[in-house]
């Protein structure tokens, strides 16, 4: 089974065409990642998707960076 | 086949007037309809009728445009029968003319509510399958008033001179992911919302209008399509008038 970090790699790498070696906890989506404000909307999507749960708008403005895209994933499927 | 064979639409406000006309030249292109309404459940089982009565498949739902937990019902349950959705027509609409100085909260809200904010709650509800798909349309209507204004109805110009906006903003924010959005102003349109102004209203609208005829609600409907169909690959964010040449 993959870890959760793995599966968000996988979206983040497939949906923003960067290499997983940039993947890193610590980075930032928009910043370090290239994404626009719709890339991340649908990012927060996709992992919607990927973890079958719904994240609000409220949380979704939160998730900057890798990590907190993990740690809220990891908080909600506990 | 048709234009739009394959496809799937919501048109809000079906059941009856402009909408109805929409929904039934959506299905006569090929496309699968839910004919959305809010009250008048007899009339959009009868636009319903028509269309299967033309070989089309449709189905009606009841959802107030208003609402965000009926919005998302509506395309829900439109996901669910039909497993995409390609267009959306924003349609529904309605009036509480009364002069400025007259004008109630209360009227001013209600139109405000459904005319302007039930395109922004349909529009955001539909972008999340449709940007998945990277493809679809949206054709919001608006109104020459809108754009032209028109005394008696400051509720009514002004939500829809928001549609317009709306549209633009919609267009640009969603065209890099194969999403159009344009919208259509009808001018002076036989319905039952015309129906009601008076006699003397009508005849100097009649007057300004150089084709010198009322528009159908065909007209509407036939623009509309245009806009949801392919034919309009290279064209979004625009507002086209159908209303005879009334406001240029």
């Amino acid at each position: 089974m993959a870890t959760v970090l793995e599966r968000v790699t996988k979206v983040i790498v497939d949906r923003l065409g960067v290499d997983e070696s940039e993947v890193k906890p610590e980075a930032s989506f928009r910043e370090d990642l290239g994404a626009d404000s719709l890339d991340v909307v649908e990012l927060v999507m996709e992992l919607e998707d990927e973890f079958d749960l719904e994240i609000s708008d409220e949380d979704a403005e939160k998730i900057g960076t890798v990590g907190d895209a993990v740690s809220y994933i990891e908080e909600k499927t506990a | 086949m048709g234009k739009l064979t394959g496809k799937s639409a919501i048109v809000t406000g079906a059941s009856r007037g402009i909408g109805r006309a929409i929904a039934i030249a959506l299905a006569k292109e090929g496309a699968k309809v839910a004919v959305n309404f809010a009250g008048s459940e007899d009339k959009a089982a009868e636009t319903v009728r028509m269309i299967e009565e033309t070989g089309g498949e449709a189905f009606a739902v009841r959802a107030s445009v208003s609402s965000q937990e009926d919005v998302k019902q509506l395309v829900d349950e439109t996901m669910e029968r039909f497993g995409s959705i390609d267009i959306l027509v924003n349609n529904a609409g309605i009036t509480k003319d009364n002069l400025l100085m007259r004008m109630k909260e209360e009227e001013w809200d209600d139109v405000l509510s459904t005319n302007l904010k039930g395109v922004f709650l349909c529009t955001k509800a539909v972008a999340r399958p449709m940007m998945k798909k990277r493809s679809g349309t949206i054709v919001n209507l608006a109104s020459v008033v809108g754009v032209a204004g028109n005394a008696g109805q400051a509720n009514y110009v002004a939500a829809k001179a928001g549609v317009i906006g709306l549209t633009k903003t919609a267009a640009k924010e969603l065209a890099t992911r194969g999403i159009r959005v344009n919208a259509v102003a009808p001018g002076f349109i036989t319905t039952d919302m015309t129906d009601k102004l008076p006699e003397e209203v009508k005849e100097a609208m009649m007057s300004q209008i150089p084709l010198g005829k009322l528009g159908d609600p065909v007209n509407v409907a036939r623009a509309v399509v245009f806009l949801a169909s392919d034919d309009s690959a290279y064209i979004t964010g625009q507002t086209l008038h159908v209303d005879g040449g009334m406001v240029m």
